[in-house]
Order: C-alpha cells, then structure tokens, then sequence
C-alpha cells in the first residue's frame, strides 16, 4: 500500500554535547554557549571533541550498559525521550507496528579498536577476544539495542549513511510510513566516533582535524581561520506518523516533513562536489512543491574543513541567488561534528524557530571567509526574521553521499 | 586457598558481569541462573574472567561445573589452588 500521506513529526529526544533535551540544547544555541572539551585519546594522547554527559542509566540497566555500545545507549536514551514526548505508550500500542530506522556514519570501529587493545595485554591470544564482540559491531547494533530495550516487535536496522545518515534515517522512516509498513518511524541518527582513536587519526592524516588552543573555538565554520573537524557523539531521533494518525490520537505535531532528496557525488571518495549538492538540495525543494525563495532557513552542514565549507556555499550561493527571506545558520560551530547524529541534532536544533520565532547564529565566525559569504548568515546573536515557516537541513557525507531534508510549520500559517 | 575463597572469587566476578544483582542473598547450593539474572553470554563472561584473571582455563564441556557456587568451588578450587 503506497499513500501520499502527509508526514508529522511528533516527538524527539536528543543528547548533544551542550544539551540532553531540545530545552536545554535551545537556550544554549540560542545565548552562544558551546560545549567541547579535550579528552585523551589512546595512541594520540589528547584530542578535542563534544562529548555528551546524559545519564544512561535513566533507561538501562548497568548490565545493558556494560553489555552494550555507547551507539546503543545514547539510541535508547533518545529513543525513550522521543516517545515521551510524543506521548505514546508503548504498552497500548501495537508494538510489531513500529520501525526503528537509525543513521550511523560507522559502526564496529570503537569495539574492535578496544578488543584488539585487549587481546594486545595478552600477547594478541585470540582466546582473549570477547564473545560480545560480534552483537555490539553489527551493523544494526544501535537499532536493535533499542528493540531490546524497549520491547519493539517491529522492523529495526540502521541506515549507513557517512555524515549525511541523519536525514537518511528520517528519509527511511518516511517512506516506511507511507508504504503502510509501520504505523509510528523512531528515526534520526547516533554517533559513538570519538570513542575511536582510527576516526580522529583517519582526520588527522587527511588534515581534516580541527586544533585549537581553546577547544569551544575549534569548531567554527565559514571562518578564514578554520582548521578542520571537532568530532563529537551525540543522538536525536524523531517520531514520525502519518498525519491523519496523529491527529486522530491528538498527538502534539511539532513539525510536517514536506521534502527530501539523497543524491550522490559520483566524483570523489572525500572531496565534496557543489554541483551536485546543489542538486539535491533543488530536488528536495521541487519535491516539497516550494521553490528556493520559499525556504525561510537553511541549516548548513558546514563542518569547519577550508574545502568543504567553501564548496557548500558555492551550491547554496546557486540555489538560493535571489532569495532575500532565506537565512542561513550552522550548528556545528556549538558542538562539532556529531558525524551520524549530525543531521538530526542539526534539524531538532532549529525546529523551536517555528514556536519562538528566533534563528539560532552560527558563532566562533571572527573573520568571515570570504569564499563562505553568504547573504543572510545569521552571526554571533540570534535574529527574528518577519516570518519563518520553513527549514531546509543539509548533511552531506563521504563518499559524495547528500542528503536534503525540509519541514515546515505546523500547522501551516496562511 | 579454601572453597570459601573460590566462592568469593565467583561472586566478585559476577558482581562486574551482573552489577544489577543483590548478592548478599545467593544460596551457594542453588544454581546460579535459578536465583539470578545470568544468561548464557553472562556465563561465558564468567569463563573469560577466570581465563583473563587467574589464567584458569575451563573447556566448554566442563562448563556445567559452574551451576552453583557449590560446585564452582568444588570444580574450581584444585585449578585455582594450582595457580596460587
């Protein structure tokens, strides 16, 4: 059964590096406030990155916890967050009728990079290898995790997806919901990477690792003295429903998903391609039935690499040319890179513009880049724009892998 | 080293596998798995452990000697007494 349903957000939990609700995280966008710090880093002595400070034992129990990944844990902390406030029990609920679709940029590296450090205590005897090696490295590992946890009977995996499997992730449960597959989609993305040293070491060899002697000022995209990327964890899933569905529970609709698109590169392995963003991000925007003016914010991606940010604003310099109303922000100038989680955390970071009106800045922007200049980037104080009814998310990954999610207000004004 | 000691050894180790558990009220002729929560990969943490930490080996066909802390202290006193 295909429908054309129209899809609502109506629930998110998250846990970032400056928030562990969408309150928190929101005044701390909202007042400047940044939050990366340094931590040690097997083999490479210390490197910055957002770490994230929720308590998972909140929804676990220790034994999960030691059983489990940090991906699965920070999963089921947004998950169960994300139920809560879409007001859904799952206990008069038919669970087999729930999906859970997560995007994950890796999974597997943290736990193999600890058991192969293990085994190496012990002249590398295999013997040593432990038997929860292999469920906490599958792939659908974070996805599962939640399954386990809270009992959900229907389909569950996750979406690899590099840097853009946020929106990928809200991309899948989409579409499982208008296939009639699933009644309510727990969707978005998680991210356990700074947990790895290979993901920081991986960076650094490509001199993509941001430095800084003050960690909060390291991550600062569209500026002339960016270094490269902070890598941080973090999570944020939504619940998704169909509209008729959620209005006919009463459930509280934060938002409606009116347009996507997932296109790839077919250039490089890391290099980004402008042009081909652009044209995800006009696809997304013709399959909303909007055109580029009609876009009211955009959520960049912009991970503070000099290559990369320059390169999308090449493309949104292309798409939004004429676009007075159209503002622009950054939310990885606050936390870093999220990698998985990104996407997702980018777009729960923006959403509360369509209930307080505001659009968050992008900060640590001292020297403005002039390859990044864009009209209408939104610096260093928050703004109130005369209206805001649409937000357009980017997230882009390696392997020339973009990603364009759009929402609008709900309910619509006229 | 006493069966006692090794009754300890075993509850300490399941006190890192299984930190959710009350302990102060396991019955040392009782199974194991008949009063706590301990699944099967709960069991091969315990076997792991031992490797790892008294460098005591238990083949898979010995692990039904683990049960109780009855008989993980009758099974495994002489190989940790070996070791000591």
């Amino acid at each position: 059964m295909i429908s054309q349903s129209r899809i609502v957000i109506t629930g998110l939990g998250l846990t970032a590096p400056n928030g562990n609700d969408i309150a928190t995280f929101r005044e701390n966008l909202l007042k400047g406030i940044p939050r990366v710090t340094t931590i040690p880093m097997r083999y490479m002595g210390s490197v910055l990155a957002g770490v994230c400070d929720f308590d998972p034992l909140r929804y676990q129990k220790k034994k999960e916890v030691r059983n489990g990944t940090r991906a699965g844990s920070i999963a089921i902390y947004c998950a169960q967050e994300a139920l809560k406030s879409a007001h859904i029990n799952l206990e008069v609920i038919d669970k087999s009728m729930v999906g859970v679709y997560i995007g994950i940029t890796e999974h597997g590296n943290v736990e193999t990079e600890n058991e192969v450090y293990n085994i190496s205590q012990f002249n590398y005897d295999t013997q040593y290898w432990s038997h929860h090696h292999n469920p906490r490295t599958i792939a659908n590992n974070a996805a599962g995790e939640v399954t386990l946890n809270m009992g959900i009977t229907g389909p569950h995996y996750t979406i690899g997806a590099a840097c853009a499997a946020g929106n990928a992730g809200l991309i899948q449960g989409y579409q499982m919901l208008q296939l009639g597959e699933v009644d309510y989609a727990l969707v978005g993305g998680v991210s356990e990477s700074i947990h790895s040293f290979g993901i920081f070491a991986g960076f650094k060899s490509q001199g993509a690792l941001a430095t800084h002697e003050d960690p909060n000022k390291a991550s600062r995209p569209f500026d002339k003295d960016r270094s490269g990327i902070v890598v941080s964890e973090g999570g944020c899933l939504y619940v998704l429903e169909r509209h008729e569905d959620a209005i006919k529970r009463g459930a509280p609709i934060l938002a409606e998903v009116i347009g996507y698109a997932i296109n790839s590169d077919a250039t490089d392995a890391v290099l980004p391609n402008a042009q081909r963003q652009a044209e995800c991000i006009q696809k997304a925007i013709k399959k909303a039935g909007l055109q580029p003016p009609d876009i009211h914010l955009v959520s960049t991606h912009a991970t503070s690499t000099p290559l990369g940010d320059a390169q999308e604003c090449t493309a949104l310099r292309t798409v939004f040319a004429d676009c007075p109303d159209t503002y622009f922000n950054n939310t990885k100038s606050f936390i870093g890179h999220a990698m998985g989680a990104a996407g997702a955390l980018e777009l729960a970071g923006n959403l509360p513009s369509f209930s307080d009106g505001l659009i968050h800045p992008t900060i640590n922007v001292d020297t403005l880049d002039p390859a990044c200049a864009l009209p209408n980037l939104v610096i260093d104080k928050p703004i109130r724009p005369s209206r805001i009814d649409t937000l357009l998310n980017n997230s882009f990954g390696m392997l020339g892998i973009n990603s364009v999610v759009i929402v609008r207000r709900y309910p619509p004004l006229p | 080293m006493t069966k006692a000691d090794v009754q300890k050894i075993v509850l300490d180790i399941i006190a890192d596998i299984a930190p959710d558990e009350d302990l102060s009220q396991v019955k040392p002729d009782v199974r194991l798995r008949d009063q706590l929560e301990l699944d099967s990969m709960d069991f091969l943490d315990i076997v792991m452990e031992l490797r790892k930490q008294y460098s005591v080996h238990v083949p898979e066909d010995e692990y039904i000697h683990l049960a109780s802390l009855d008989s993980c202290a009758e099974y495994l006193l002489p190989k940790l007494a070996a070791k000591a």
